[in-house]
Parts: structure tokens; sequence; C-alpha cells
């Protein structure tokens, strides 16, 4: 298994430098921003001695390198800073509102694994058939529509007109977990497309490895159909499917903006929506530091499960 | 890098901005004016109990309960509930007594004896004059940039002392006979002496008609009625705020019961609700000025001809149709219609192209090509641009429009270029001028520099008399009518939607006057 441990400590080292890099780009962007952060946050009243002030209360006009210099050493003891315009830790921004996206990421993805692998695998058994054809036509139909039209759809129809369900979750705070019935819109909103390119990803997975020489293999030695799918054909199907799913948890957790703003959920999407309007610098460079280590660590994950699965994935590893 | 207040980038109130702030509206033209002053008339007689919640847009989890540090309409909403100013904007923004019960100035006009009412905080201590100029003097700090620094800047607070426990004494840097403006200013309210920046997050005292419960910034704020406030205890048991960035969400919350009042809603919104006998759409009129600002320090606009032809070009009924998708009353390029000491006596402008072309003509521009600056900043402004470019054009003017950055549209339009876009928040005519339209004004966008100008503005602070004083503002506005720098088009209505049950909603107090996001006189049926 030596193979494996220096793959992962190599691909772990990676990540590491992916993250520094991350830090350095956040920084380096946030500063190529046009106008003067100064600028923005005196809005309407541009009285440049208020200008000024603001600049000189907000340190701009220090050099760059020794502002990032700071902020850098900050994050090695998770500081992050304080919020230009509350004076807050940028820390607490992140934690409160991390509940509520985790909880929207965990309900989706633990339904879009049986969900999109199920419909997957249901339309390569029948590939070319009347089952495969349904599931492929609504997806492919679903995919098309962007979450915020369907969100506003499904506002429209099961909570305006059949009054079945909350519009919004507007005054539930954070305790959602309390208010269940305003969770099940905007997690069928965000399983909509995700559900969608994974269980294409698996339908072609399968019938690719349905079509192989092992499984013609397999069969020929006898091995009943079923184990030829699950035990053979699907987790080599599962192989990009995995690497999808990544990707997926990493938009949920970053980009559920939309969702979090048509349902109106306090999650790491609004403070990013806010802390964007508002110029709010280090909240937006704490966020995209976030978001920047979980995209690595995740993908680093699903690295580590397709390497599993499929352990050629080495090479491209 | 410590906090610097009232700095949040979305929905200023007093001026012009807020991204989708004031919200720009929808339909109808000025067809039903017919609010019913305060809604007590028509709304029956108020019923005790219930709780309301309302749903704002937000500043996210930077929100505080600082009322100095109030900037967006939620905090403003907020902080009127939980304190009161020592004056405040009646419907046609004059300053209306709150916890003073009187002033008096004295025959100079620069010294201010305020009276307070008997009125006491959340914590049962009373008001008095030492809470008045604590709160004057934390406003005032040289070293934070609180939004009401500048409207408190007639005040010496050094020299300005309290006299009795309800009496203080005003003194001012010169004669201000407008001075109960600066007592009703944008974010003016007491505080109890000795308050320390932190506390207004864990439990802010004010001596507002409702108190403190809890408060989750970015989410909810829940407040109950304070049933010692001294103007009558509120009707409603409880108040919760929440928050809400997005319209539709708002309207959805609305609709689906969550909420009884949604405040800023969308013009289309507001036709598609109208009427429907589901919610109630409230329109407040002359809630935001528009207008196109014109420099007039430089060519072509330094030529009053040339200003006279733009006045002349514009339709104005078409830009509030396009722009503001008719929810707005035409402008007569004047500031504070409906307002006190406003001008309502001059012929409204109409569009004239064949004088508009003849003043050219006479300006030697015939060929006149001017840049036009604009910005996504705030609703209608683009589309503003582009309407009026069309109706140049057939004055035979070139209007190129240049899209300018949203961040720093309001420092970039100050100083550079020639035409653009402009809005404005109600604001007492007064204070539009100081602030805008004399030599030292500090957001000068017509470089309106005119000695005589400033002359009859310190002639008009320095006359006791209030139909004098009208008369002075009269000549004033006459003189920016004929020849201004601003292109006053319209004014666009607030447009606000509540539950049936709601009942005693205002219907004439434009944003930012005391009876506009108010709650203490609001009773559900």
């Amino acid at each position: 298994m030596s193979g494996l441990r220096s793959w992962a400590a190599r691909r772990l080292l990676l990540g590491g430098a992916q993250t520094v890099a991350v830090v350095v780009l956040v920084f380096a962007l946030t500063e190529a921003l046009p106008g003067d952060a100064a600028v923005a946050l005196a809005g309407d009243q541009p009285d440049p001695a208020r200008i000024a002030a603001i600049r000189e209360a907000l340190d701009l006009d220090r050099p760059a390198y020794e502002r990032l210099a700071d902020w850098a050493t900050g994050l090695l003891h998770a500081d992050f800073g304080h919020s230009l315009t509350s004076g807050r830790p940028v820390s607490s921004y992140i934690s409160d509102a991390f509940g509520p996206t985790l909880l929207l990421a965990g309900l989706t993805v633990a339904l879009l694994v049986p969900v999109g692998v199920g419909l997957g695998v249901l339309a390569a058994r029948f590939e070319g058939r009347f089952v495969d054809r349904l599931i492929s036509s609504v997806t492919l139909g679903v995919y098309a529509v962007p979450e915020f039209a369907f969100g506003v759809l499904l506002v429209t129809v099961f909570a305006l007109r059949l009054d079945w369900l909350p519009p919004t979750a507007v005054g539930y705070g954070t305790d959602l977990l309390g208010h269940p019935a305003a969770l099940v819109l905007p997690v069928l909103v965000l399983l909509s497309r995700p559900v969608c390119s994974l269980s294409r990803l698996v339908r072609a997975g399968m019938i690719d490895a349905l079509a192989s020489p092992y499984v013609a293999q397999a069969r020929r030695y006898g091995i009943p159909g079923a184990r030829v799918r699950y035990a053979h054909a699907l987790p080599n199907a599962m192989a990009p499917a995995a690497q999808q799913l990544a990707r997926t948890v990493d938009w949920l957790l970053c980009g559920v903006i939309v969702v979090e703003a048509l349902f109106v959920i306090p999650g790491l999407g609004t403070v990013l929506m806010n802390a964007v309007a508002e110029r709010d610098v280090p909240v937006v460079q704490g966020l995209a530091v976030v978001f920047g280590v979980i995209t690595v660590v995740l993908n680093l994950g699903a690295d580590l499960i397709t390497h599993r699965f499929a352990p050629r994935a080495e090479v491209a590893a | 890098m410590r906090e610097y207040p009232g700095l949040r980038r979305r929905g200023f109130l007093a001026a012009a901005s807020g991204v989708g702030a004031l919200a720009l509206v929808g339909c109808g033209g000025s067809d039903n004016d017919s609010g019913s002053g305060s809604g007590g008339g028509s709304d029956g007689k108020p019923r005790r109990g219930g709780r309301l919640r309302a749903a704002f847009a937000g500043g996210g989890a930077s929100e505080t309960l600082d009322p100095h540090l109030a900037n967006l309409f939620a905090d403003v909403a907020r902080a009127k509930a939980l304190f009161d100013k020592l004056a405040d904007y009646g419907d046609d923004l004059s300053a209306q007594p709150r916890l003073a019960s009187g002033w008096e100035p004295n025959a100079g006009l620069d010294r201010w004896q305020v009276t307070l009412r008997k009125a006491e905080f959340h914590d049962g201590k009373p008001v008095t004059a030492e809470d008045v100029l604590f709160s004057f003097r934390r406003i005032a700090d040289p070293e934070k940039a609180f939004r009401a620094k500048a409207s408190l800047e007639p005040i010496d607070l050094k020299a300005s002392r309290a006299v009795d426990e309800r009496t203080v004494e005003f003194v001012l840097k010169r004669p201000t006979a407008e001075f109960p403006n600066v007592l009703a200013a944008f974010g003016a309210y007491i505080v109890p002496n000795g308050t320390s920046d932190t506390a207004f997050d864990k439990k802010p005292v004010g001596s507002g008609p409702f108190r403190f419960v809890s408060f989750a910034p970015g989410r909810s704020a829940v407040f109950r009625r304070n049933d010692a406030h001294w103007d009558g205890a509120p009707h409603l048991d409880e108040l919760e705020f929440v928050v809400a960035n997005e319209e539709s969400a708002r309207v959805n919350a609305l609709l689906g019961g969550q909420v009884e009042y949604a405040h800023e809603l969308n013009p289309t919104t507001a036709r598609a609700h109208e009427g429907k006998g589901r919610i109630e759409i409230v329109r407040l009129r002359n809630s935001a000025m528009q207008a196109f600002a014109m420099k007039t320090d430089r060519p072509p606009f330094d030529d009053k001809r040339i200003r006279e032809a733009f006045f002349l070009i514009a339709d104005r009924q078409e830009l509030i149709d396009g722009a503001l998708s008719g929810a707005g009353t035409v402008g007569n390029d004047l500031f504070g219609k409906g307002y006190e000491y406003y001008a309502d006596g001059l012929p409204q402008r109409e569009q004239d192209l064949d004088r508009a072309r003849s003043l050219l003509r006479k300006a030697g521009a015939e060929k006149l090509k001017v840049t036009l600056d604009t910005s996504a900043v705030a609703a209608g402004f683009t589309e503003a641009a582009g309407i009026f470019r069309d109706q140049a054009a057939e004055a035979g003017v070139t209007v190129e429009v240049r899209m300018g950055s949203k961040d720093s549209y309001w420092a970039d339009i100050l100083d550079s270029g020639t035409l653009c876009c402009y809005r404005s928040g109600a604001m007492p005519i007064e204070s539009h001028i100081s602030q805008r339209l004399l030599t030292d004004s500090t957001t000068n966008a017509t470089k309106w520099h005119h000695k005589d100008f400033d002359a009859l503005y310190q002639q008009a602070q320095s006359t006791k008399d209030e139909t004098e004083r009208a008369a002075v503002f009269g000549r004033m506005q006459r003189r920016l009518y004929a020849e201004g720098g601003f292109l006053v088009w319209g004014f666009a209505d607030w447009i606000i939607g509540t539950g049936r049950e709601v009942k005693g909603v205002e219907r004439k107090a434009p944003a930012n006057t005391l009876d506009w996001a108010r709650f203490d006189k609001v009773w559900l049926a």
C-alpha cells in the first residue's frame, strides 16, 4: 500500500499548495476590484473628506503586501479579521451561516445519491426503451431550467396555489429543522439539476461498463445479471460520477445563493451576497478562502474515492 | 481596523442610491391618491393585540440596532420602533415635535431653547437634556462617520448646554431658522446618556414605542409594546422585523401569509396584485426625485439657454411610463414636490421641441453632442437615459449614454462629466439646497456656484417670519426653475404591500418621513 500512501501524500501536498494559491489569489483579486472600497462605501455621500476618513479607517492607505501579510498571519490562527461594516469578527459570520447551508447541502446530497444513481441505473438497464427515453428526456428538460425559474414555478404552484408548503423560510432563522416543510421546496430546487447531471453520467458509465469485455467475460462465467450490474459495472460507472458529486457538493456549499435568496435562508450564499453588495472585503475574502479550502478538500476526497472504485485513476491524479 | 460607523452600501435612504431601493414601481400614474390620511378614518376602530411581521430588505449579518448607524430602510424602521428623535418629518417634510415639546429661538436665530416632553426610556429613567447632549455629541464625534454628523454641523455642541432637566439650549454657529430640521435629521435618535457602543446589540434601551425582545442580525428582530410610551401605547402586542432581500421572496411571504407587511415592492408586483383583493398595495407618493443633473460650470451647460432647451426636450410622462413603469408623478425641475415651501405656483413645464431647437440655435449649438452618464446603481436609471437619448434626438441633440460603475457612481458623477442621471430621497427643501446647491456644499453635482444664491439661502435662514422665509425660498426656486442644473422629470412612488387585515398604514407619507415604516399606529383587524 506504500504506493497509495505516497500518492495520498503527494495529493495532500498539492492540496496545501492549492490552498496557499487560493489565499493569495483571493487577496489579489479583491485588490484588483475596480473602484476603491472607500469610494464604494461612501455611496451617495461622496464628500471627499468623508472618503479620505473612510480610507484611513479601513487601513487602505497601507501598502498591499503589509495587509496581505497581516491577513495571512491571522488566517493561520483562524482569525479572519473583522467586518468593515459591523466590526464583528468574520469567523462569526461564517459559523452562523454555515449551519443552514450545511443542512441544505447535506439533505440534498443524501437524496441526490440514491435518486441520481437509481435513475441512471434504471435508464441504463432499459437502454433505448421507454423508461430510458422518459428518464433521459425529463432529466434533460429539467436540467435546462435555471434554478431561479424552477424555484419560482414551484413556489407558485405548491405554496401559493395549492397552499401545501410555506413559500419561504422567512422568520425561521437558523432553526430550519424545526420547520421541515420549509425545506421541501429549496431542496427540490437544489436537487433538480444535480440529479439530472448525475443520473446521465451514471447511465452513460453503466452503458459503457455493461458493453465492456470484462462484463461480457463475467456473463460468460454465468454470474447473475444483478451482480454483474451492481458489483462490477456500477463501481466503474461511479468513478466519473464521484468527481461530479464532489463538484456538486462544492457547488451546493458555495452556490446556493439563488436558492437562499429565493427562500430567505440565512446561509453562506446570503452572507456572500450581502458582503459583496456592501463591499465588506474581509468577509468576502474570508468566505472565498473557506470556499477554496472546501473545494480543495472535496476534490481530494473525490480522488481518494475514485481511487478506491477504480484504481486506474491513479495515473490521472 | 475597527468598525466604521455609518457605512453600508445598500439602500441609503436620505439621498440617492440604494441598489434596489426606491423600488420603482408600477402602475397607474396618479389615479388614486385617495389614501385615507392616517388610515384611521376609513379603517375603523383600532383593535389592540396581535403580532405583526414586517419583511424588509436588510443588511445581512452586519446589521446593528445602533440607531446612529441606521443606513438601510430596515435599520430606520427598527430604530423608529425602539427610539425617538426630538422632531421628525411630517408628510410635507416639515419638522414635527416628537420628544421635544417645543422650541424657541432667540432674536438672532442662533440660540434655540428646546423643551423636552415628559418621556421615559425603557428602563424607566426619564429622558433628560443630558441624554440629548450625549446623543448629539456621540453622533458628532470627529473620530467617527455617523451619517447624521453632517446634519448636526450647525450646532456648536461645546457651547450648548442643559438649562435644566428638560430644557436644552443649543448654540448654533450661525442663524438657522430651519433648525427644527436638524432635530429631525436622519439618524439623530436620542439614546440614554452613557450608552456604550456594544450595548445596542445586546439590549438596546430607547424611549420608542416598542421595547427590545430579541435580535438576530440579518434575520429577525422582535420587539414588544411599550405601554409607557408618551405618544400612547402601540396597538400591536408584538412587532417582528424579518429580512428578505429578494423582492420576490417578500411578495411570496406576504401572499403565503408568512408576513403581514412587505416593504419596497416592484411596479410589476404592484400591478399584478393591486385591486385583486389578496393583498393591499400602498403607494407613497413623492418619495424619490428623479432627475438629470447638468454641470452648470462647463460647456455646454454653462450656457443657460442650453439648460432651458434641455428642460424643454424632456417628455416627462414618457420618462415616468418608461423608466418608472408609470409609478410616479411628473416633476417641474424643482426638488420637493408637495413639501413645505415647494413653489407649486410655477407653470408645469411641457415638452416643446420647437422652442428647444430655437434656443439651441441661438446658443450656436445646433449639432450638440453630449455624454449622459448613467449606471445600474438605481432602478430606472439606464431606462431613463435611453428614453432621454431618443427624446433629445428629436431636437437634433446627440446624446451618448455612458454606463458607469455601480460602486463608484456617486463619486464619479460629482466632479466629472457634464450630464448624469440623479435621484434623491425625501428631505426638506432647505436640506436639498444646503447639501447640493451652495458654493460650499459637499455634494454639489450641478456645480451651482452663485454667491447671490448663497446669500439668499443665508437670508432665508436668518428670517424668523415664516411667510417671509417662504417668499425667499420661493425666489430661490424660481431661479432654479428658470436656469438651474437639475432637470427634475419625476417623483417615484414607494410601494408597500400589506395583508388585508393590516389597518392604519399611512398612505400619504413619503419614504423617510415619520409615518413611513411606522408601526405604533398600525393594528390587525
